[in-house]
This record gives structure tokens, sequence and C-alpha cells, in this order.
């Protein structure tokens, strides 16, 4: 699409979007969000870019090719599955870590689960990605 | 019926390899496991010998029952040491008659896991460890049998013996689950211990059917039989040792290891005995038809199962004996005799049998270790083959159901098998010696040991039978009886009716062998005029089934998205709504509820998008129209407190828009072809399925809910998993093995559209 002002507002909406992803994916645990809402929220960020800009410009703006996100994506999530099986516990029981201070209490919770979250918000948003740069390039 | 194999004739393809190729001394390496075992096996036998039974095991899948535990008694140590010990002498042998193949080291790993996958088979007290190690049995006999990859004949037997007993692996699957849930309890040990209860259940009957197909397809019962002579087609070692000890004794195994669970009923006794007693028979009368020698084995040793079969299905004592007996000495003649035939087809290049005489000139010892095998086969005294045959009459005549029948059985059966050993094991090596394709020359020691070792146990035991009896066969009898059982053997029983049934048996055997070849031509005239084949008929079912699976695809998988959405949509319709029809009906609810302004402006959005999608006059209308309805939808999941589904439903809708109008800005703008009648149709189906769907929401929210799940999840979602948004919780933790299926589907579909899209493209620019 050949709209100037589409072009310009894109640019800081796309950045505004995928910030806006990150944050729904991390507050997802407690608030309504999560890595599917976050991943979605990102991919149409990138969506909007790949139109007003072309598919070739959103393919250098992400480097990487969205299936490879997509597969590091489950990749991620298969690791967060199997990191309790080494202490023994069934696969997927969430593993958490709270840095700086007591369980459940004021630290920063990481977790099993946020890096299976972060592999969800990988596959769906490299696997909307694909089709859509696929689609765009389908001219 | 008939000679699936006929056409197999001469020597099997050595795949490249020289016959002068010398044997690596590191290949023998590969007997360290089985030899291992074997010992260990050995030192277990006094243990066993004095009633005791030995259960390891360690819990593998507790929640399910399903544990690794190995259960050693006395049916299971016999046949751990036939599989282990013979395995040692298959892997010496095949080390010299593969000797310079370039796949000999995959040959050896393929053969180590079958003994390994066979041994857990027998060992395993679990009835789903048991399982698994069945079909692993199926896979790598699959990959022996296949092993000479490059034949096409190989690869047809290898993947018919897989697709058969893989068959009656699902059905033994289905057997063993309802046999522990009958039972209560998937360890072997304690099923045993309750077979009456487990006889006199509701689901014996389908139990029974079930185990059987799967015991009677892995050792090979008539109609089933055709794949065995077919498996010949792997290289002579992997024959000797599916053929002789293991593989299709899998099957057998498996009817003498259910004995006390399931056996003694009538249906078992019938089944077994006339499975066991037809297959018998016509195997040796399809042996007596075969000229290559290999072929001719194969057919006795579907013989040999039968006659196994058939014993199994007695209660009486010694007709169990008969058969524990005769599996032992089976085992010991059946591999000498195969790996015999290897040492003549590596020797002289053929195995047909009317090419062959006066061998034992050129190769004496393996002459003596055949006739010495051949003569246990027959049956002669002072061979342990006597002993098995003179128990054998003995069972016969103790079976309660019909022992005429079984007798007369037996005595056909091994009346033909004393004709077959003469033609495989004797007749070669005697006579004027004929031309062959290779001069023919004495084995190695590494290839005639396992033969002569094996045939002279055959002699030990048959002169002094105490060796085995207290040993092996009384204490797996005991296991199969499920009682304390004292078995005896001699080869002396006075004179009686069984002493007169073998000379009976002798009698006929030699005057068959004397007319052999006269039978043989007859046999073949009758063979060509039987209309089909079990090996043709087989090929016709596979083409059918080739056929139905042509035409069902032809007619479901159009390509058109039409065709798909109308069978998907009235699938649906019509499912759900008989299922509302059978299950009585929805109750219409008399009171209107009371809708807010609020509601009534998201029903109005969502109407008016539905009405907007119908009447638009080009694509990209009707599909923001519909985005308009998936936009009222997310409104409803807002206003009952789901904003977690309306986010996402949203996201949906706004990517589905984009994506759309992505691809619709390059269709035409108009739709030219819509037919109205076309249109009238697809609206019937719409108003269907929005009545349906309608009615079924009715119904749901007029029943109770059960606040089970969402009670527990809203108790444990902070507590055990620090979190307070109960949706994603679920997603991430809770269930997320369902959440990783999900995004491995999004991935993968991602990635088929992806192709899909690429391939249009690619062959578009062509």
């Amino acid at each position: 699409m050949k709209s100037l002002i589409l072009r310009t507002a894109t640019r800081p909406l796309a950045a505004l979007m995928l910030l806006f992803s990150i944050y729904m994916l991390w507050r997802g645990h407690n608030e309504p969000g999560g890595g599917f809402i976050g991943g979605l929220i990102a991919a149409i960020g990138y969506a909007l870019y790949a139109i007003s800009h072309g598919a070739a410009a959103a393919r250098r703006v992400l480097r990487v090719d969205p299936r490879v996100i997509a597969m590091v994506g489950l990749a991620l999530a298969i690791f967060a599955g199997l990191v309790p099986a080494f202490s023994g516990e069934p696969l997927f029981t969430g593993k958490w870590l709270f840095l700086g201070d007591y369980e459940g209490g004021s630290g920063l919770p990481l977790s099993t689960v946020l890096l299976f979250d972060i592999g969800v918000y990988l596959v769906v948003l490299g696997s909307v990605l694909a089709l859509v740069l696929a689609l765009e390039e389908e001219t | 019926m008939g000679a699936p194999g006929s056409s197999m004739t001469g020597t099997e393809a050595h795949g490249g390899g020289k016959p002068s190729s010398e044997p690596t001394v590191l290949g023998l390496l590969w007997i360290l496991p089985s030899a291992v075992l074997a010992i260990l096996f050995a030192t277990l036998l006094p243990t066993i010998a004095a009633g005791e039974v030995i259960r390891v095991g360690f819990a593998w899948v507790p929640s399910l029952g399903i544990n690794f535990s190995l259960l050693i008694d006395g049916l299971s140590l016999t046949f751990a040491l036939l599989i282990s010990g013979i395995g040692v002498l298959i892997v010496l042998y095949s080390n010299t008659y593969l000797a310079g193949h370039p796949q000999l080291g995959r040959f050896q790993l393929f053969l180590l896991l079958f003994m390994l996958s066979m041994l857990g088979l027998v060992l395993a007290d679990n009835l789903i460890t048991l399982f698994v190690f069945w079909e692993l049995t199926t896979v790598t006999s699959y990959l022996l049998i296949g092993f000479d990859h490059a034949s096409a004949k190989a690869r047809r037997s290898a993947l018919q013996a897989l697709l058969l007993t893989g068959a009656g692996g699902l059905a033994l699957l289905a057997g063993l689950i309802m046999l522990g849930l009958a039972a209560g309890t998937f360890e072997l040990s304690e099923i045993l211990a309750n077979g009456d209860a487990i006889r006199a259940h509701a689901n014996y009957l389908p139990i029974l059917i079930l185990v059987l197909a799967g015991a009677f397809t892995k050792s090979a019962q008539f109609p089933f039989h055709f794949w065995l002579p077919n498996a010949m087609a792997a290289p002579t070692p992997v024959s000797a040792y599916l053929h002789s000890a293991t593989m299709v004794k899998a099957g057998i195994y498996l009817l003498a290891r259910m004995h006390p669970a399931l056996g003694g009923t009538e249906v078992w006794v019938w089944t077994l005995t006339i499975f066991g007693a037809v297959t018998a028979v016509l195997a040796s009368i399809m042996a007596l038809r075969q000229t290559d020698l290999k072929l001719a084995l194969a057919y006795t040793t579907v013989m040999a199962l039968g006659t196994l079969t058939m014993f199994l299905g007695g209660t009486a004592t010694v007709a169990i004996a008969a058969a524990m007996t005769f599996l032992i000495v089976h085992s010991f003649y059946k591999a000498a005799l195969f790996l015999v035939v290897g040492i003549i087809d590596h020797g002289t290049g053929t195995r047909e049998a009317d090419q062959l005489r006066g061998l034992a000139r050129a190769m004496p010892i393996t002459a003596i270790a055949a006739a010495v095998a051949a003569l246990s086969m027959a049956g002669f005294p002072p061979f342990l083959g006597f002993i098995a045959k003179e128990l054998k009459y003995e069972g016969a005549l103790a079976v309660a159901s019909e022992p005429a029948f079984v007798a007369t059985a037996a005595v056909l059966a091994n009346a033909m098998m004393v004709a077959v050993a003469g033609i495989v094991a004797l007749r070669p090596f005697f006579g004027q010696p004929l031309p062959t394709p290779k001069a023919p020359h004495e084995a190695r020691f590494a290839m005639w040991i396992g033969p002569a070792l094996l045939a002279a146990l055959g002699l030990l035991f048959g002169l002094v039978p105490s060796l085995i009896a207290g040993t092996l066969v009384q204490p797996a009898v005991s296991a199969v009886t499920g009682q304390q059982e004292s078995v005896y053997l001699a080869l002396w029983h006075g004179i009686n009716l069984p002493l007169m049934l073998s000379l009976l048996t002798f009698a006929l055997g030699i005057g068959l062998y004397i007319v052999h070849r006269q039978v043989r031509a007859r046999l073949a005239r009758v063979e060509a005029a039987l209309p089909i084949s079990a090996d043709e008929a087989w090929d016709r079912l596979l083409d059918g089934l080739k056929w139905l699976a042509a035409i069902q695809t032809r007619v479901l998988q159009s390509g058109v998205l039409r065709n798909y959405l109308f069978i998907v949509f009235s699938t649906l319709a019509v499912m759900v709504g008989a299922t509302l029809l059978i299950a009585g009906g929805v109750r219409i609810p008399q009171a209107f509820p009371s809708l807010l302004v609020k509601d009534w402006a998201v029903v109005a959005l969502i109407a008016a998008g539905g009405i907007l999608t119908v009447f638009a006059k080009s694509r990209l209308a009707a599909v923001c129209a519909l985005g308009v309805v998936g936009i009222g939808v997310a409104l409803v999941f807002v206003m009952f407190g789901a904003p977690d589904v309306a986010i996402t439903q949203l996201l949906v809708e706004t990517l589905v828009v984009v994506l759309v109008a992505v691809v619709m800005l390059r269709l035409p703008f108009l739709e030219p072809d819509r037919k109205t009648v076309r249109r009238r149709f697809d609206a019937v189906l719409a108003v269907v399925v929005g009545v349906v769907t309608t009615l079924t929401l009715i119904a749901v929210v007029q029943g109770p809910i059960d606040r089970t799940i969402p009670d527990f999840f809203e108790a444990a979602s902070v507590p055990d998993a620090y979190g307070r948004n109960i949706v994603n919780v679920v997603l991430v933790d809770f269930r997320a093995l369902d959440t990783f299926g999900e995004i491995a589907v999004v991935a993968i579909a991602a990635l088929g559209a992806y192709a899909l899209i690429r391939g249009v493209r690619k062959r578009r620019e062509s």
C-alpha cells in the first residue's frame, strides 16, 4: 500500500504494539494477557508493518525467518516441560525461582511456566507471520 | 493354500558379500551379550527347578499400573535359555556366513535387538510391558526379514509379516487391556493366580478372542500361516533363529503363559485343538510339496506350531508336558537343520532338493549333524524327538475332548515329518553326487559348531532325559498348569498304545519318503488346480484396501473448499441434532430472559453483522461484516467476565480480516458464478446449523453445572501456581501438556500452509 500516512504512522505504532505485546505476555499470569494474546498482538504489529512497507521490508526488520521463530518457541516450550523431569517430577510441572525474596513474596518470580509462555508467544508470532508474509509475497 | 514361495528357488543373494571373505575376530564381540545372558539364566536353573519364582522390577508408569517387572519361572526361563543360548550360536554362525557383507554390523545389531525384545517378552510380568516387547519383536523381525532391502521380494515379505503380526498385535493390546481391567491388575503373576475369576468374567470371550488373534497371527496358525514361509526371504541364520526358538514361538509362549488365566474352558480347548490340528496337518502336506529345502523346513515349522497349539489346548498334564518337551526338541533340531541348509546353500550354491545328492563326502561333519538332527525330528529313538513324540501320543490320548481326532492329526503330521526329515536332511547327503553350481566344501568351524552342538544336545537329552526333565520341563509344565507338577521323561515306556502309534508313524513316514516324488508331483497338480492361495488372497485384500482408500479420498478430499465446509457443517448439524433428539430434546424456556439495553445493543450488532455478511456485494465487505460479528461475540465474552477470551477473540478477528483482505485483494472483485439454487441450499444449511447450535446452548444452560473443576482451579491457582489469572494458569501450568499439543499443531499447520502457498507460487513461476 502506498499511503504515506499509513507508512509514517506504522513505525511508532508497530513499535508500541511490540512493547505492549511483551507487557501482555509478562502480566498474563495475574491479569488478562499471556503468551497467546501477546503473540497475536506482536504478529498484528508486524503484519501492519508488512502491509504498509511490504513483505521484504518486514522480513528485514524481523531479521529471522518466522518459521525459525516458531520452531525456537516450540523448543523453548519443550525445554520448559523437560526441566522438572531432571528432578524426577512429572513433565510440565511448574518450577519457580523467587529472586531476592522468599517463596510467594515480593521477589522477582522466574519460572519454567514463564519460559513456557514465552514459547507459546514465539510459536504464535512465528506461525502467524509465516502465513502473513507468505501471502503478502504471493502476488 | 499352496506354496507362496514356490518361485523362490536357488540360492539367496549375499548382498554383494564375497563368500570367500574372511570372518573378522572383532565381529565375535557380538556374541558377548547373548553369552553373558545365557550364563546368567543358566545359573538361575537350580533356583527355578526347586519351584521358586523370581520377581524383580521397578515402577514405570505407576499411575496406570504399568511396571517394568520381570517374572522368572519355569516357562519363562525355558524360553530365555533357548533364546539366549541359540542366540550365541546364531551370532557366531552369522559372523562367518555373512563375512565380508558390507552391512554385517547392522545385521548383528538387529539380531541383538531382536534377542533382547524376545527376552523382554518372555520375562515380562506386566501385560503392558509384555505388549511393548511383543511389538518390538514385530519391528525388529521386520528389519531382519527385510535385511536384503535391495530385493523387492524381501521387502514384500517383511511388510507382510509386519502388517499381519502388527494387526494381531493391536488385537492383543485390546485383549490385554480388557484382561487387565477384568482382573483389576496388570501384573501377570497376580492375574495368573486369579484364573477362575477371569474365566467367569463377563468379558472372558472377547478377551480370549483378542488374545488368540494375537497369538495365532504371531505363531502363523491357519489361516495366517502364509507369512512365515515368505519370511524365508531373510538370510538363513535369521530363519534359523526366528523360526526355531523365537519370534514364531512368541505366540506359543503367550498361549502357555495365559493357560492358567484363560485356559481350560470349552472354547479354549476346542479353538486351540481345531486350529492347531488343521494347521499341523495342512502345513505338513505343504512341506512335502516343496522342493526348496528352506521352504520345506519353513512349513515344518508351521506344522510344529500347529502341534504346540493343539497340545496347549489340552488340560491334562501329559498334554502340556508333551508341548513343553516338543518345544525344546523342536528348537534344537529346527535351528540345527536351518543352519545345515544354510551351509549347503553357502557351500553348493543351491537349495533345490533334486539337485543335491551325495554331499556327505564333501561335508562329513555337516552330514553327521544333519543326520542326527533329522533323526530327532523324525522321532526315532534314542533321540529326544522320540520322547517328545511318545509324550505327544500319550497326551493326545489323554485329551478329554476328542482323543481320536487329536491322535489322528498327530500321527498324520508326524508321519509326514518323518518323510520331510528324510528329504531335507538325509537325501542330500547320500547317493551319487550331482553337479552343483559351486563345488561343495565343508563349512568352517564357526558354522558347523552350531548345528553339531544342537544336534548333539538332541541326542544327549534323549539318552539322559533326566537332565532336562526336572530342570526345564517340569518347572515349565508347572508354570503352564499353574500348580506343582511332576514330570518323568523316559525312552522306554513299555509296550503300549503310544508305542504302537509310533511304529505306525514310522511305517507311514518311510512309505511316504519312498514315494515322495510322486506325492509331490500330485500335490503340485492339486495346488495348481486351487482357485487362490492364501498369499494371493492377501494381495487381493491389500489391493482392495488401497482401492477403498482411493475411492474415499476422491469422495471426501475433493479439494473444493465449499464441499469441505458443507461436509463439516452438515455433519455437525446431523450429529448434534440427533444427539439432542435422542437425549430427550430441549425444553424451550417459557419466560424470555430480560435483557438490558447494552445486551440488546450487542445482539443488534451481531445480527446486523450477520445480515451484512450474507448480502454484501463484495468479498471484502463480507469479510469486514463477519469481523463485526466477531467483535460482537467478543463483547459477549466481556459481559460474562472472560476478558482473556474476549481479547483473544478480538485479536483473532482482526488478524482474520487482515489475512483474508490480503488474499482477497488478489481475487476478482465480484462473484459471477454463484447460482441461486446453491445459495438457497447454503441458506437452509446455515439456518439448520444455527438452530441446532442455539438449541444446544439452551440445553447446556439448563443442565446443572458441575463446579468441581472450577472450584479446584479457583482454590489451587494462587497457592500452587502463584497466579491470579486462572485462564492463563490453566493454559501454562495445570494443562500445559494440552497447550503444548496445541502450539505444536499451530506451528505444524503454519508450516503446512506456508509450503502450500509457496508451492502454488513455484508452480506459477515455472
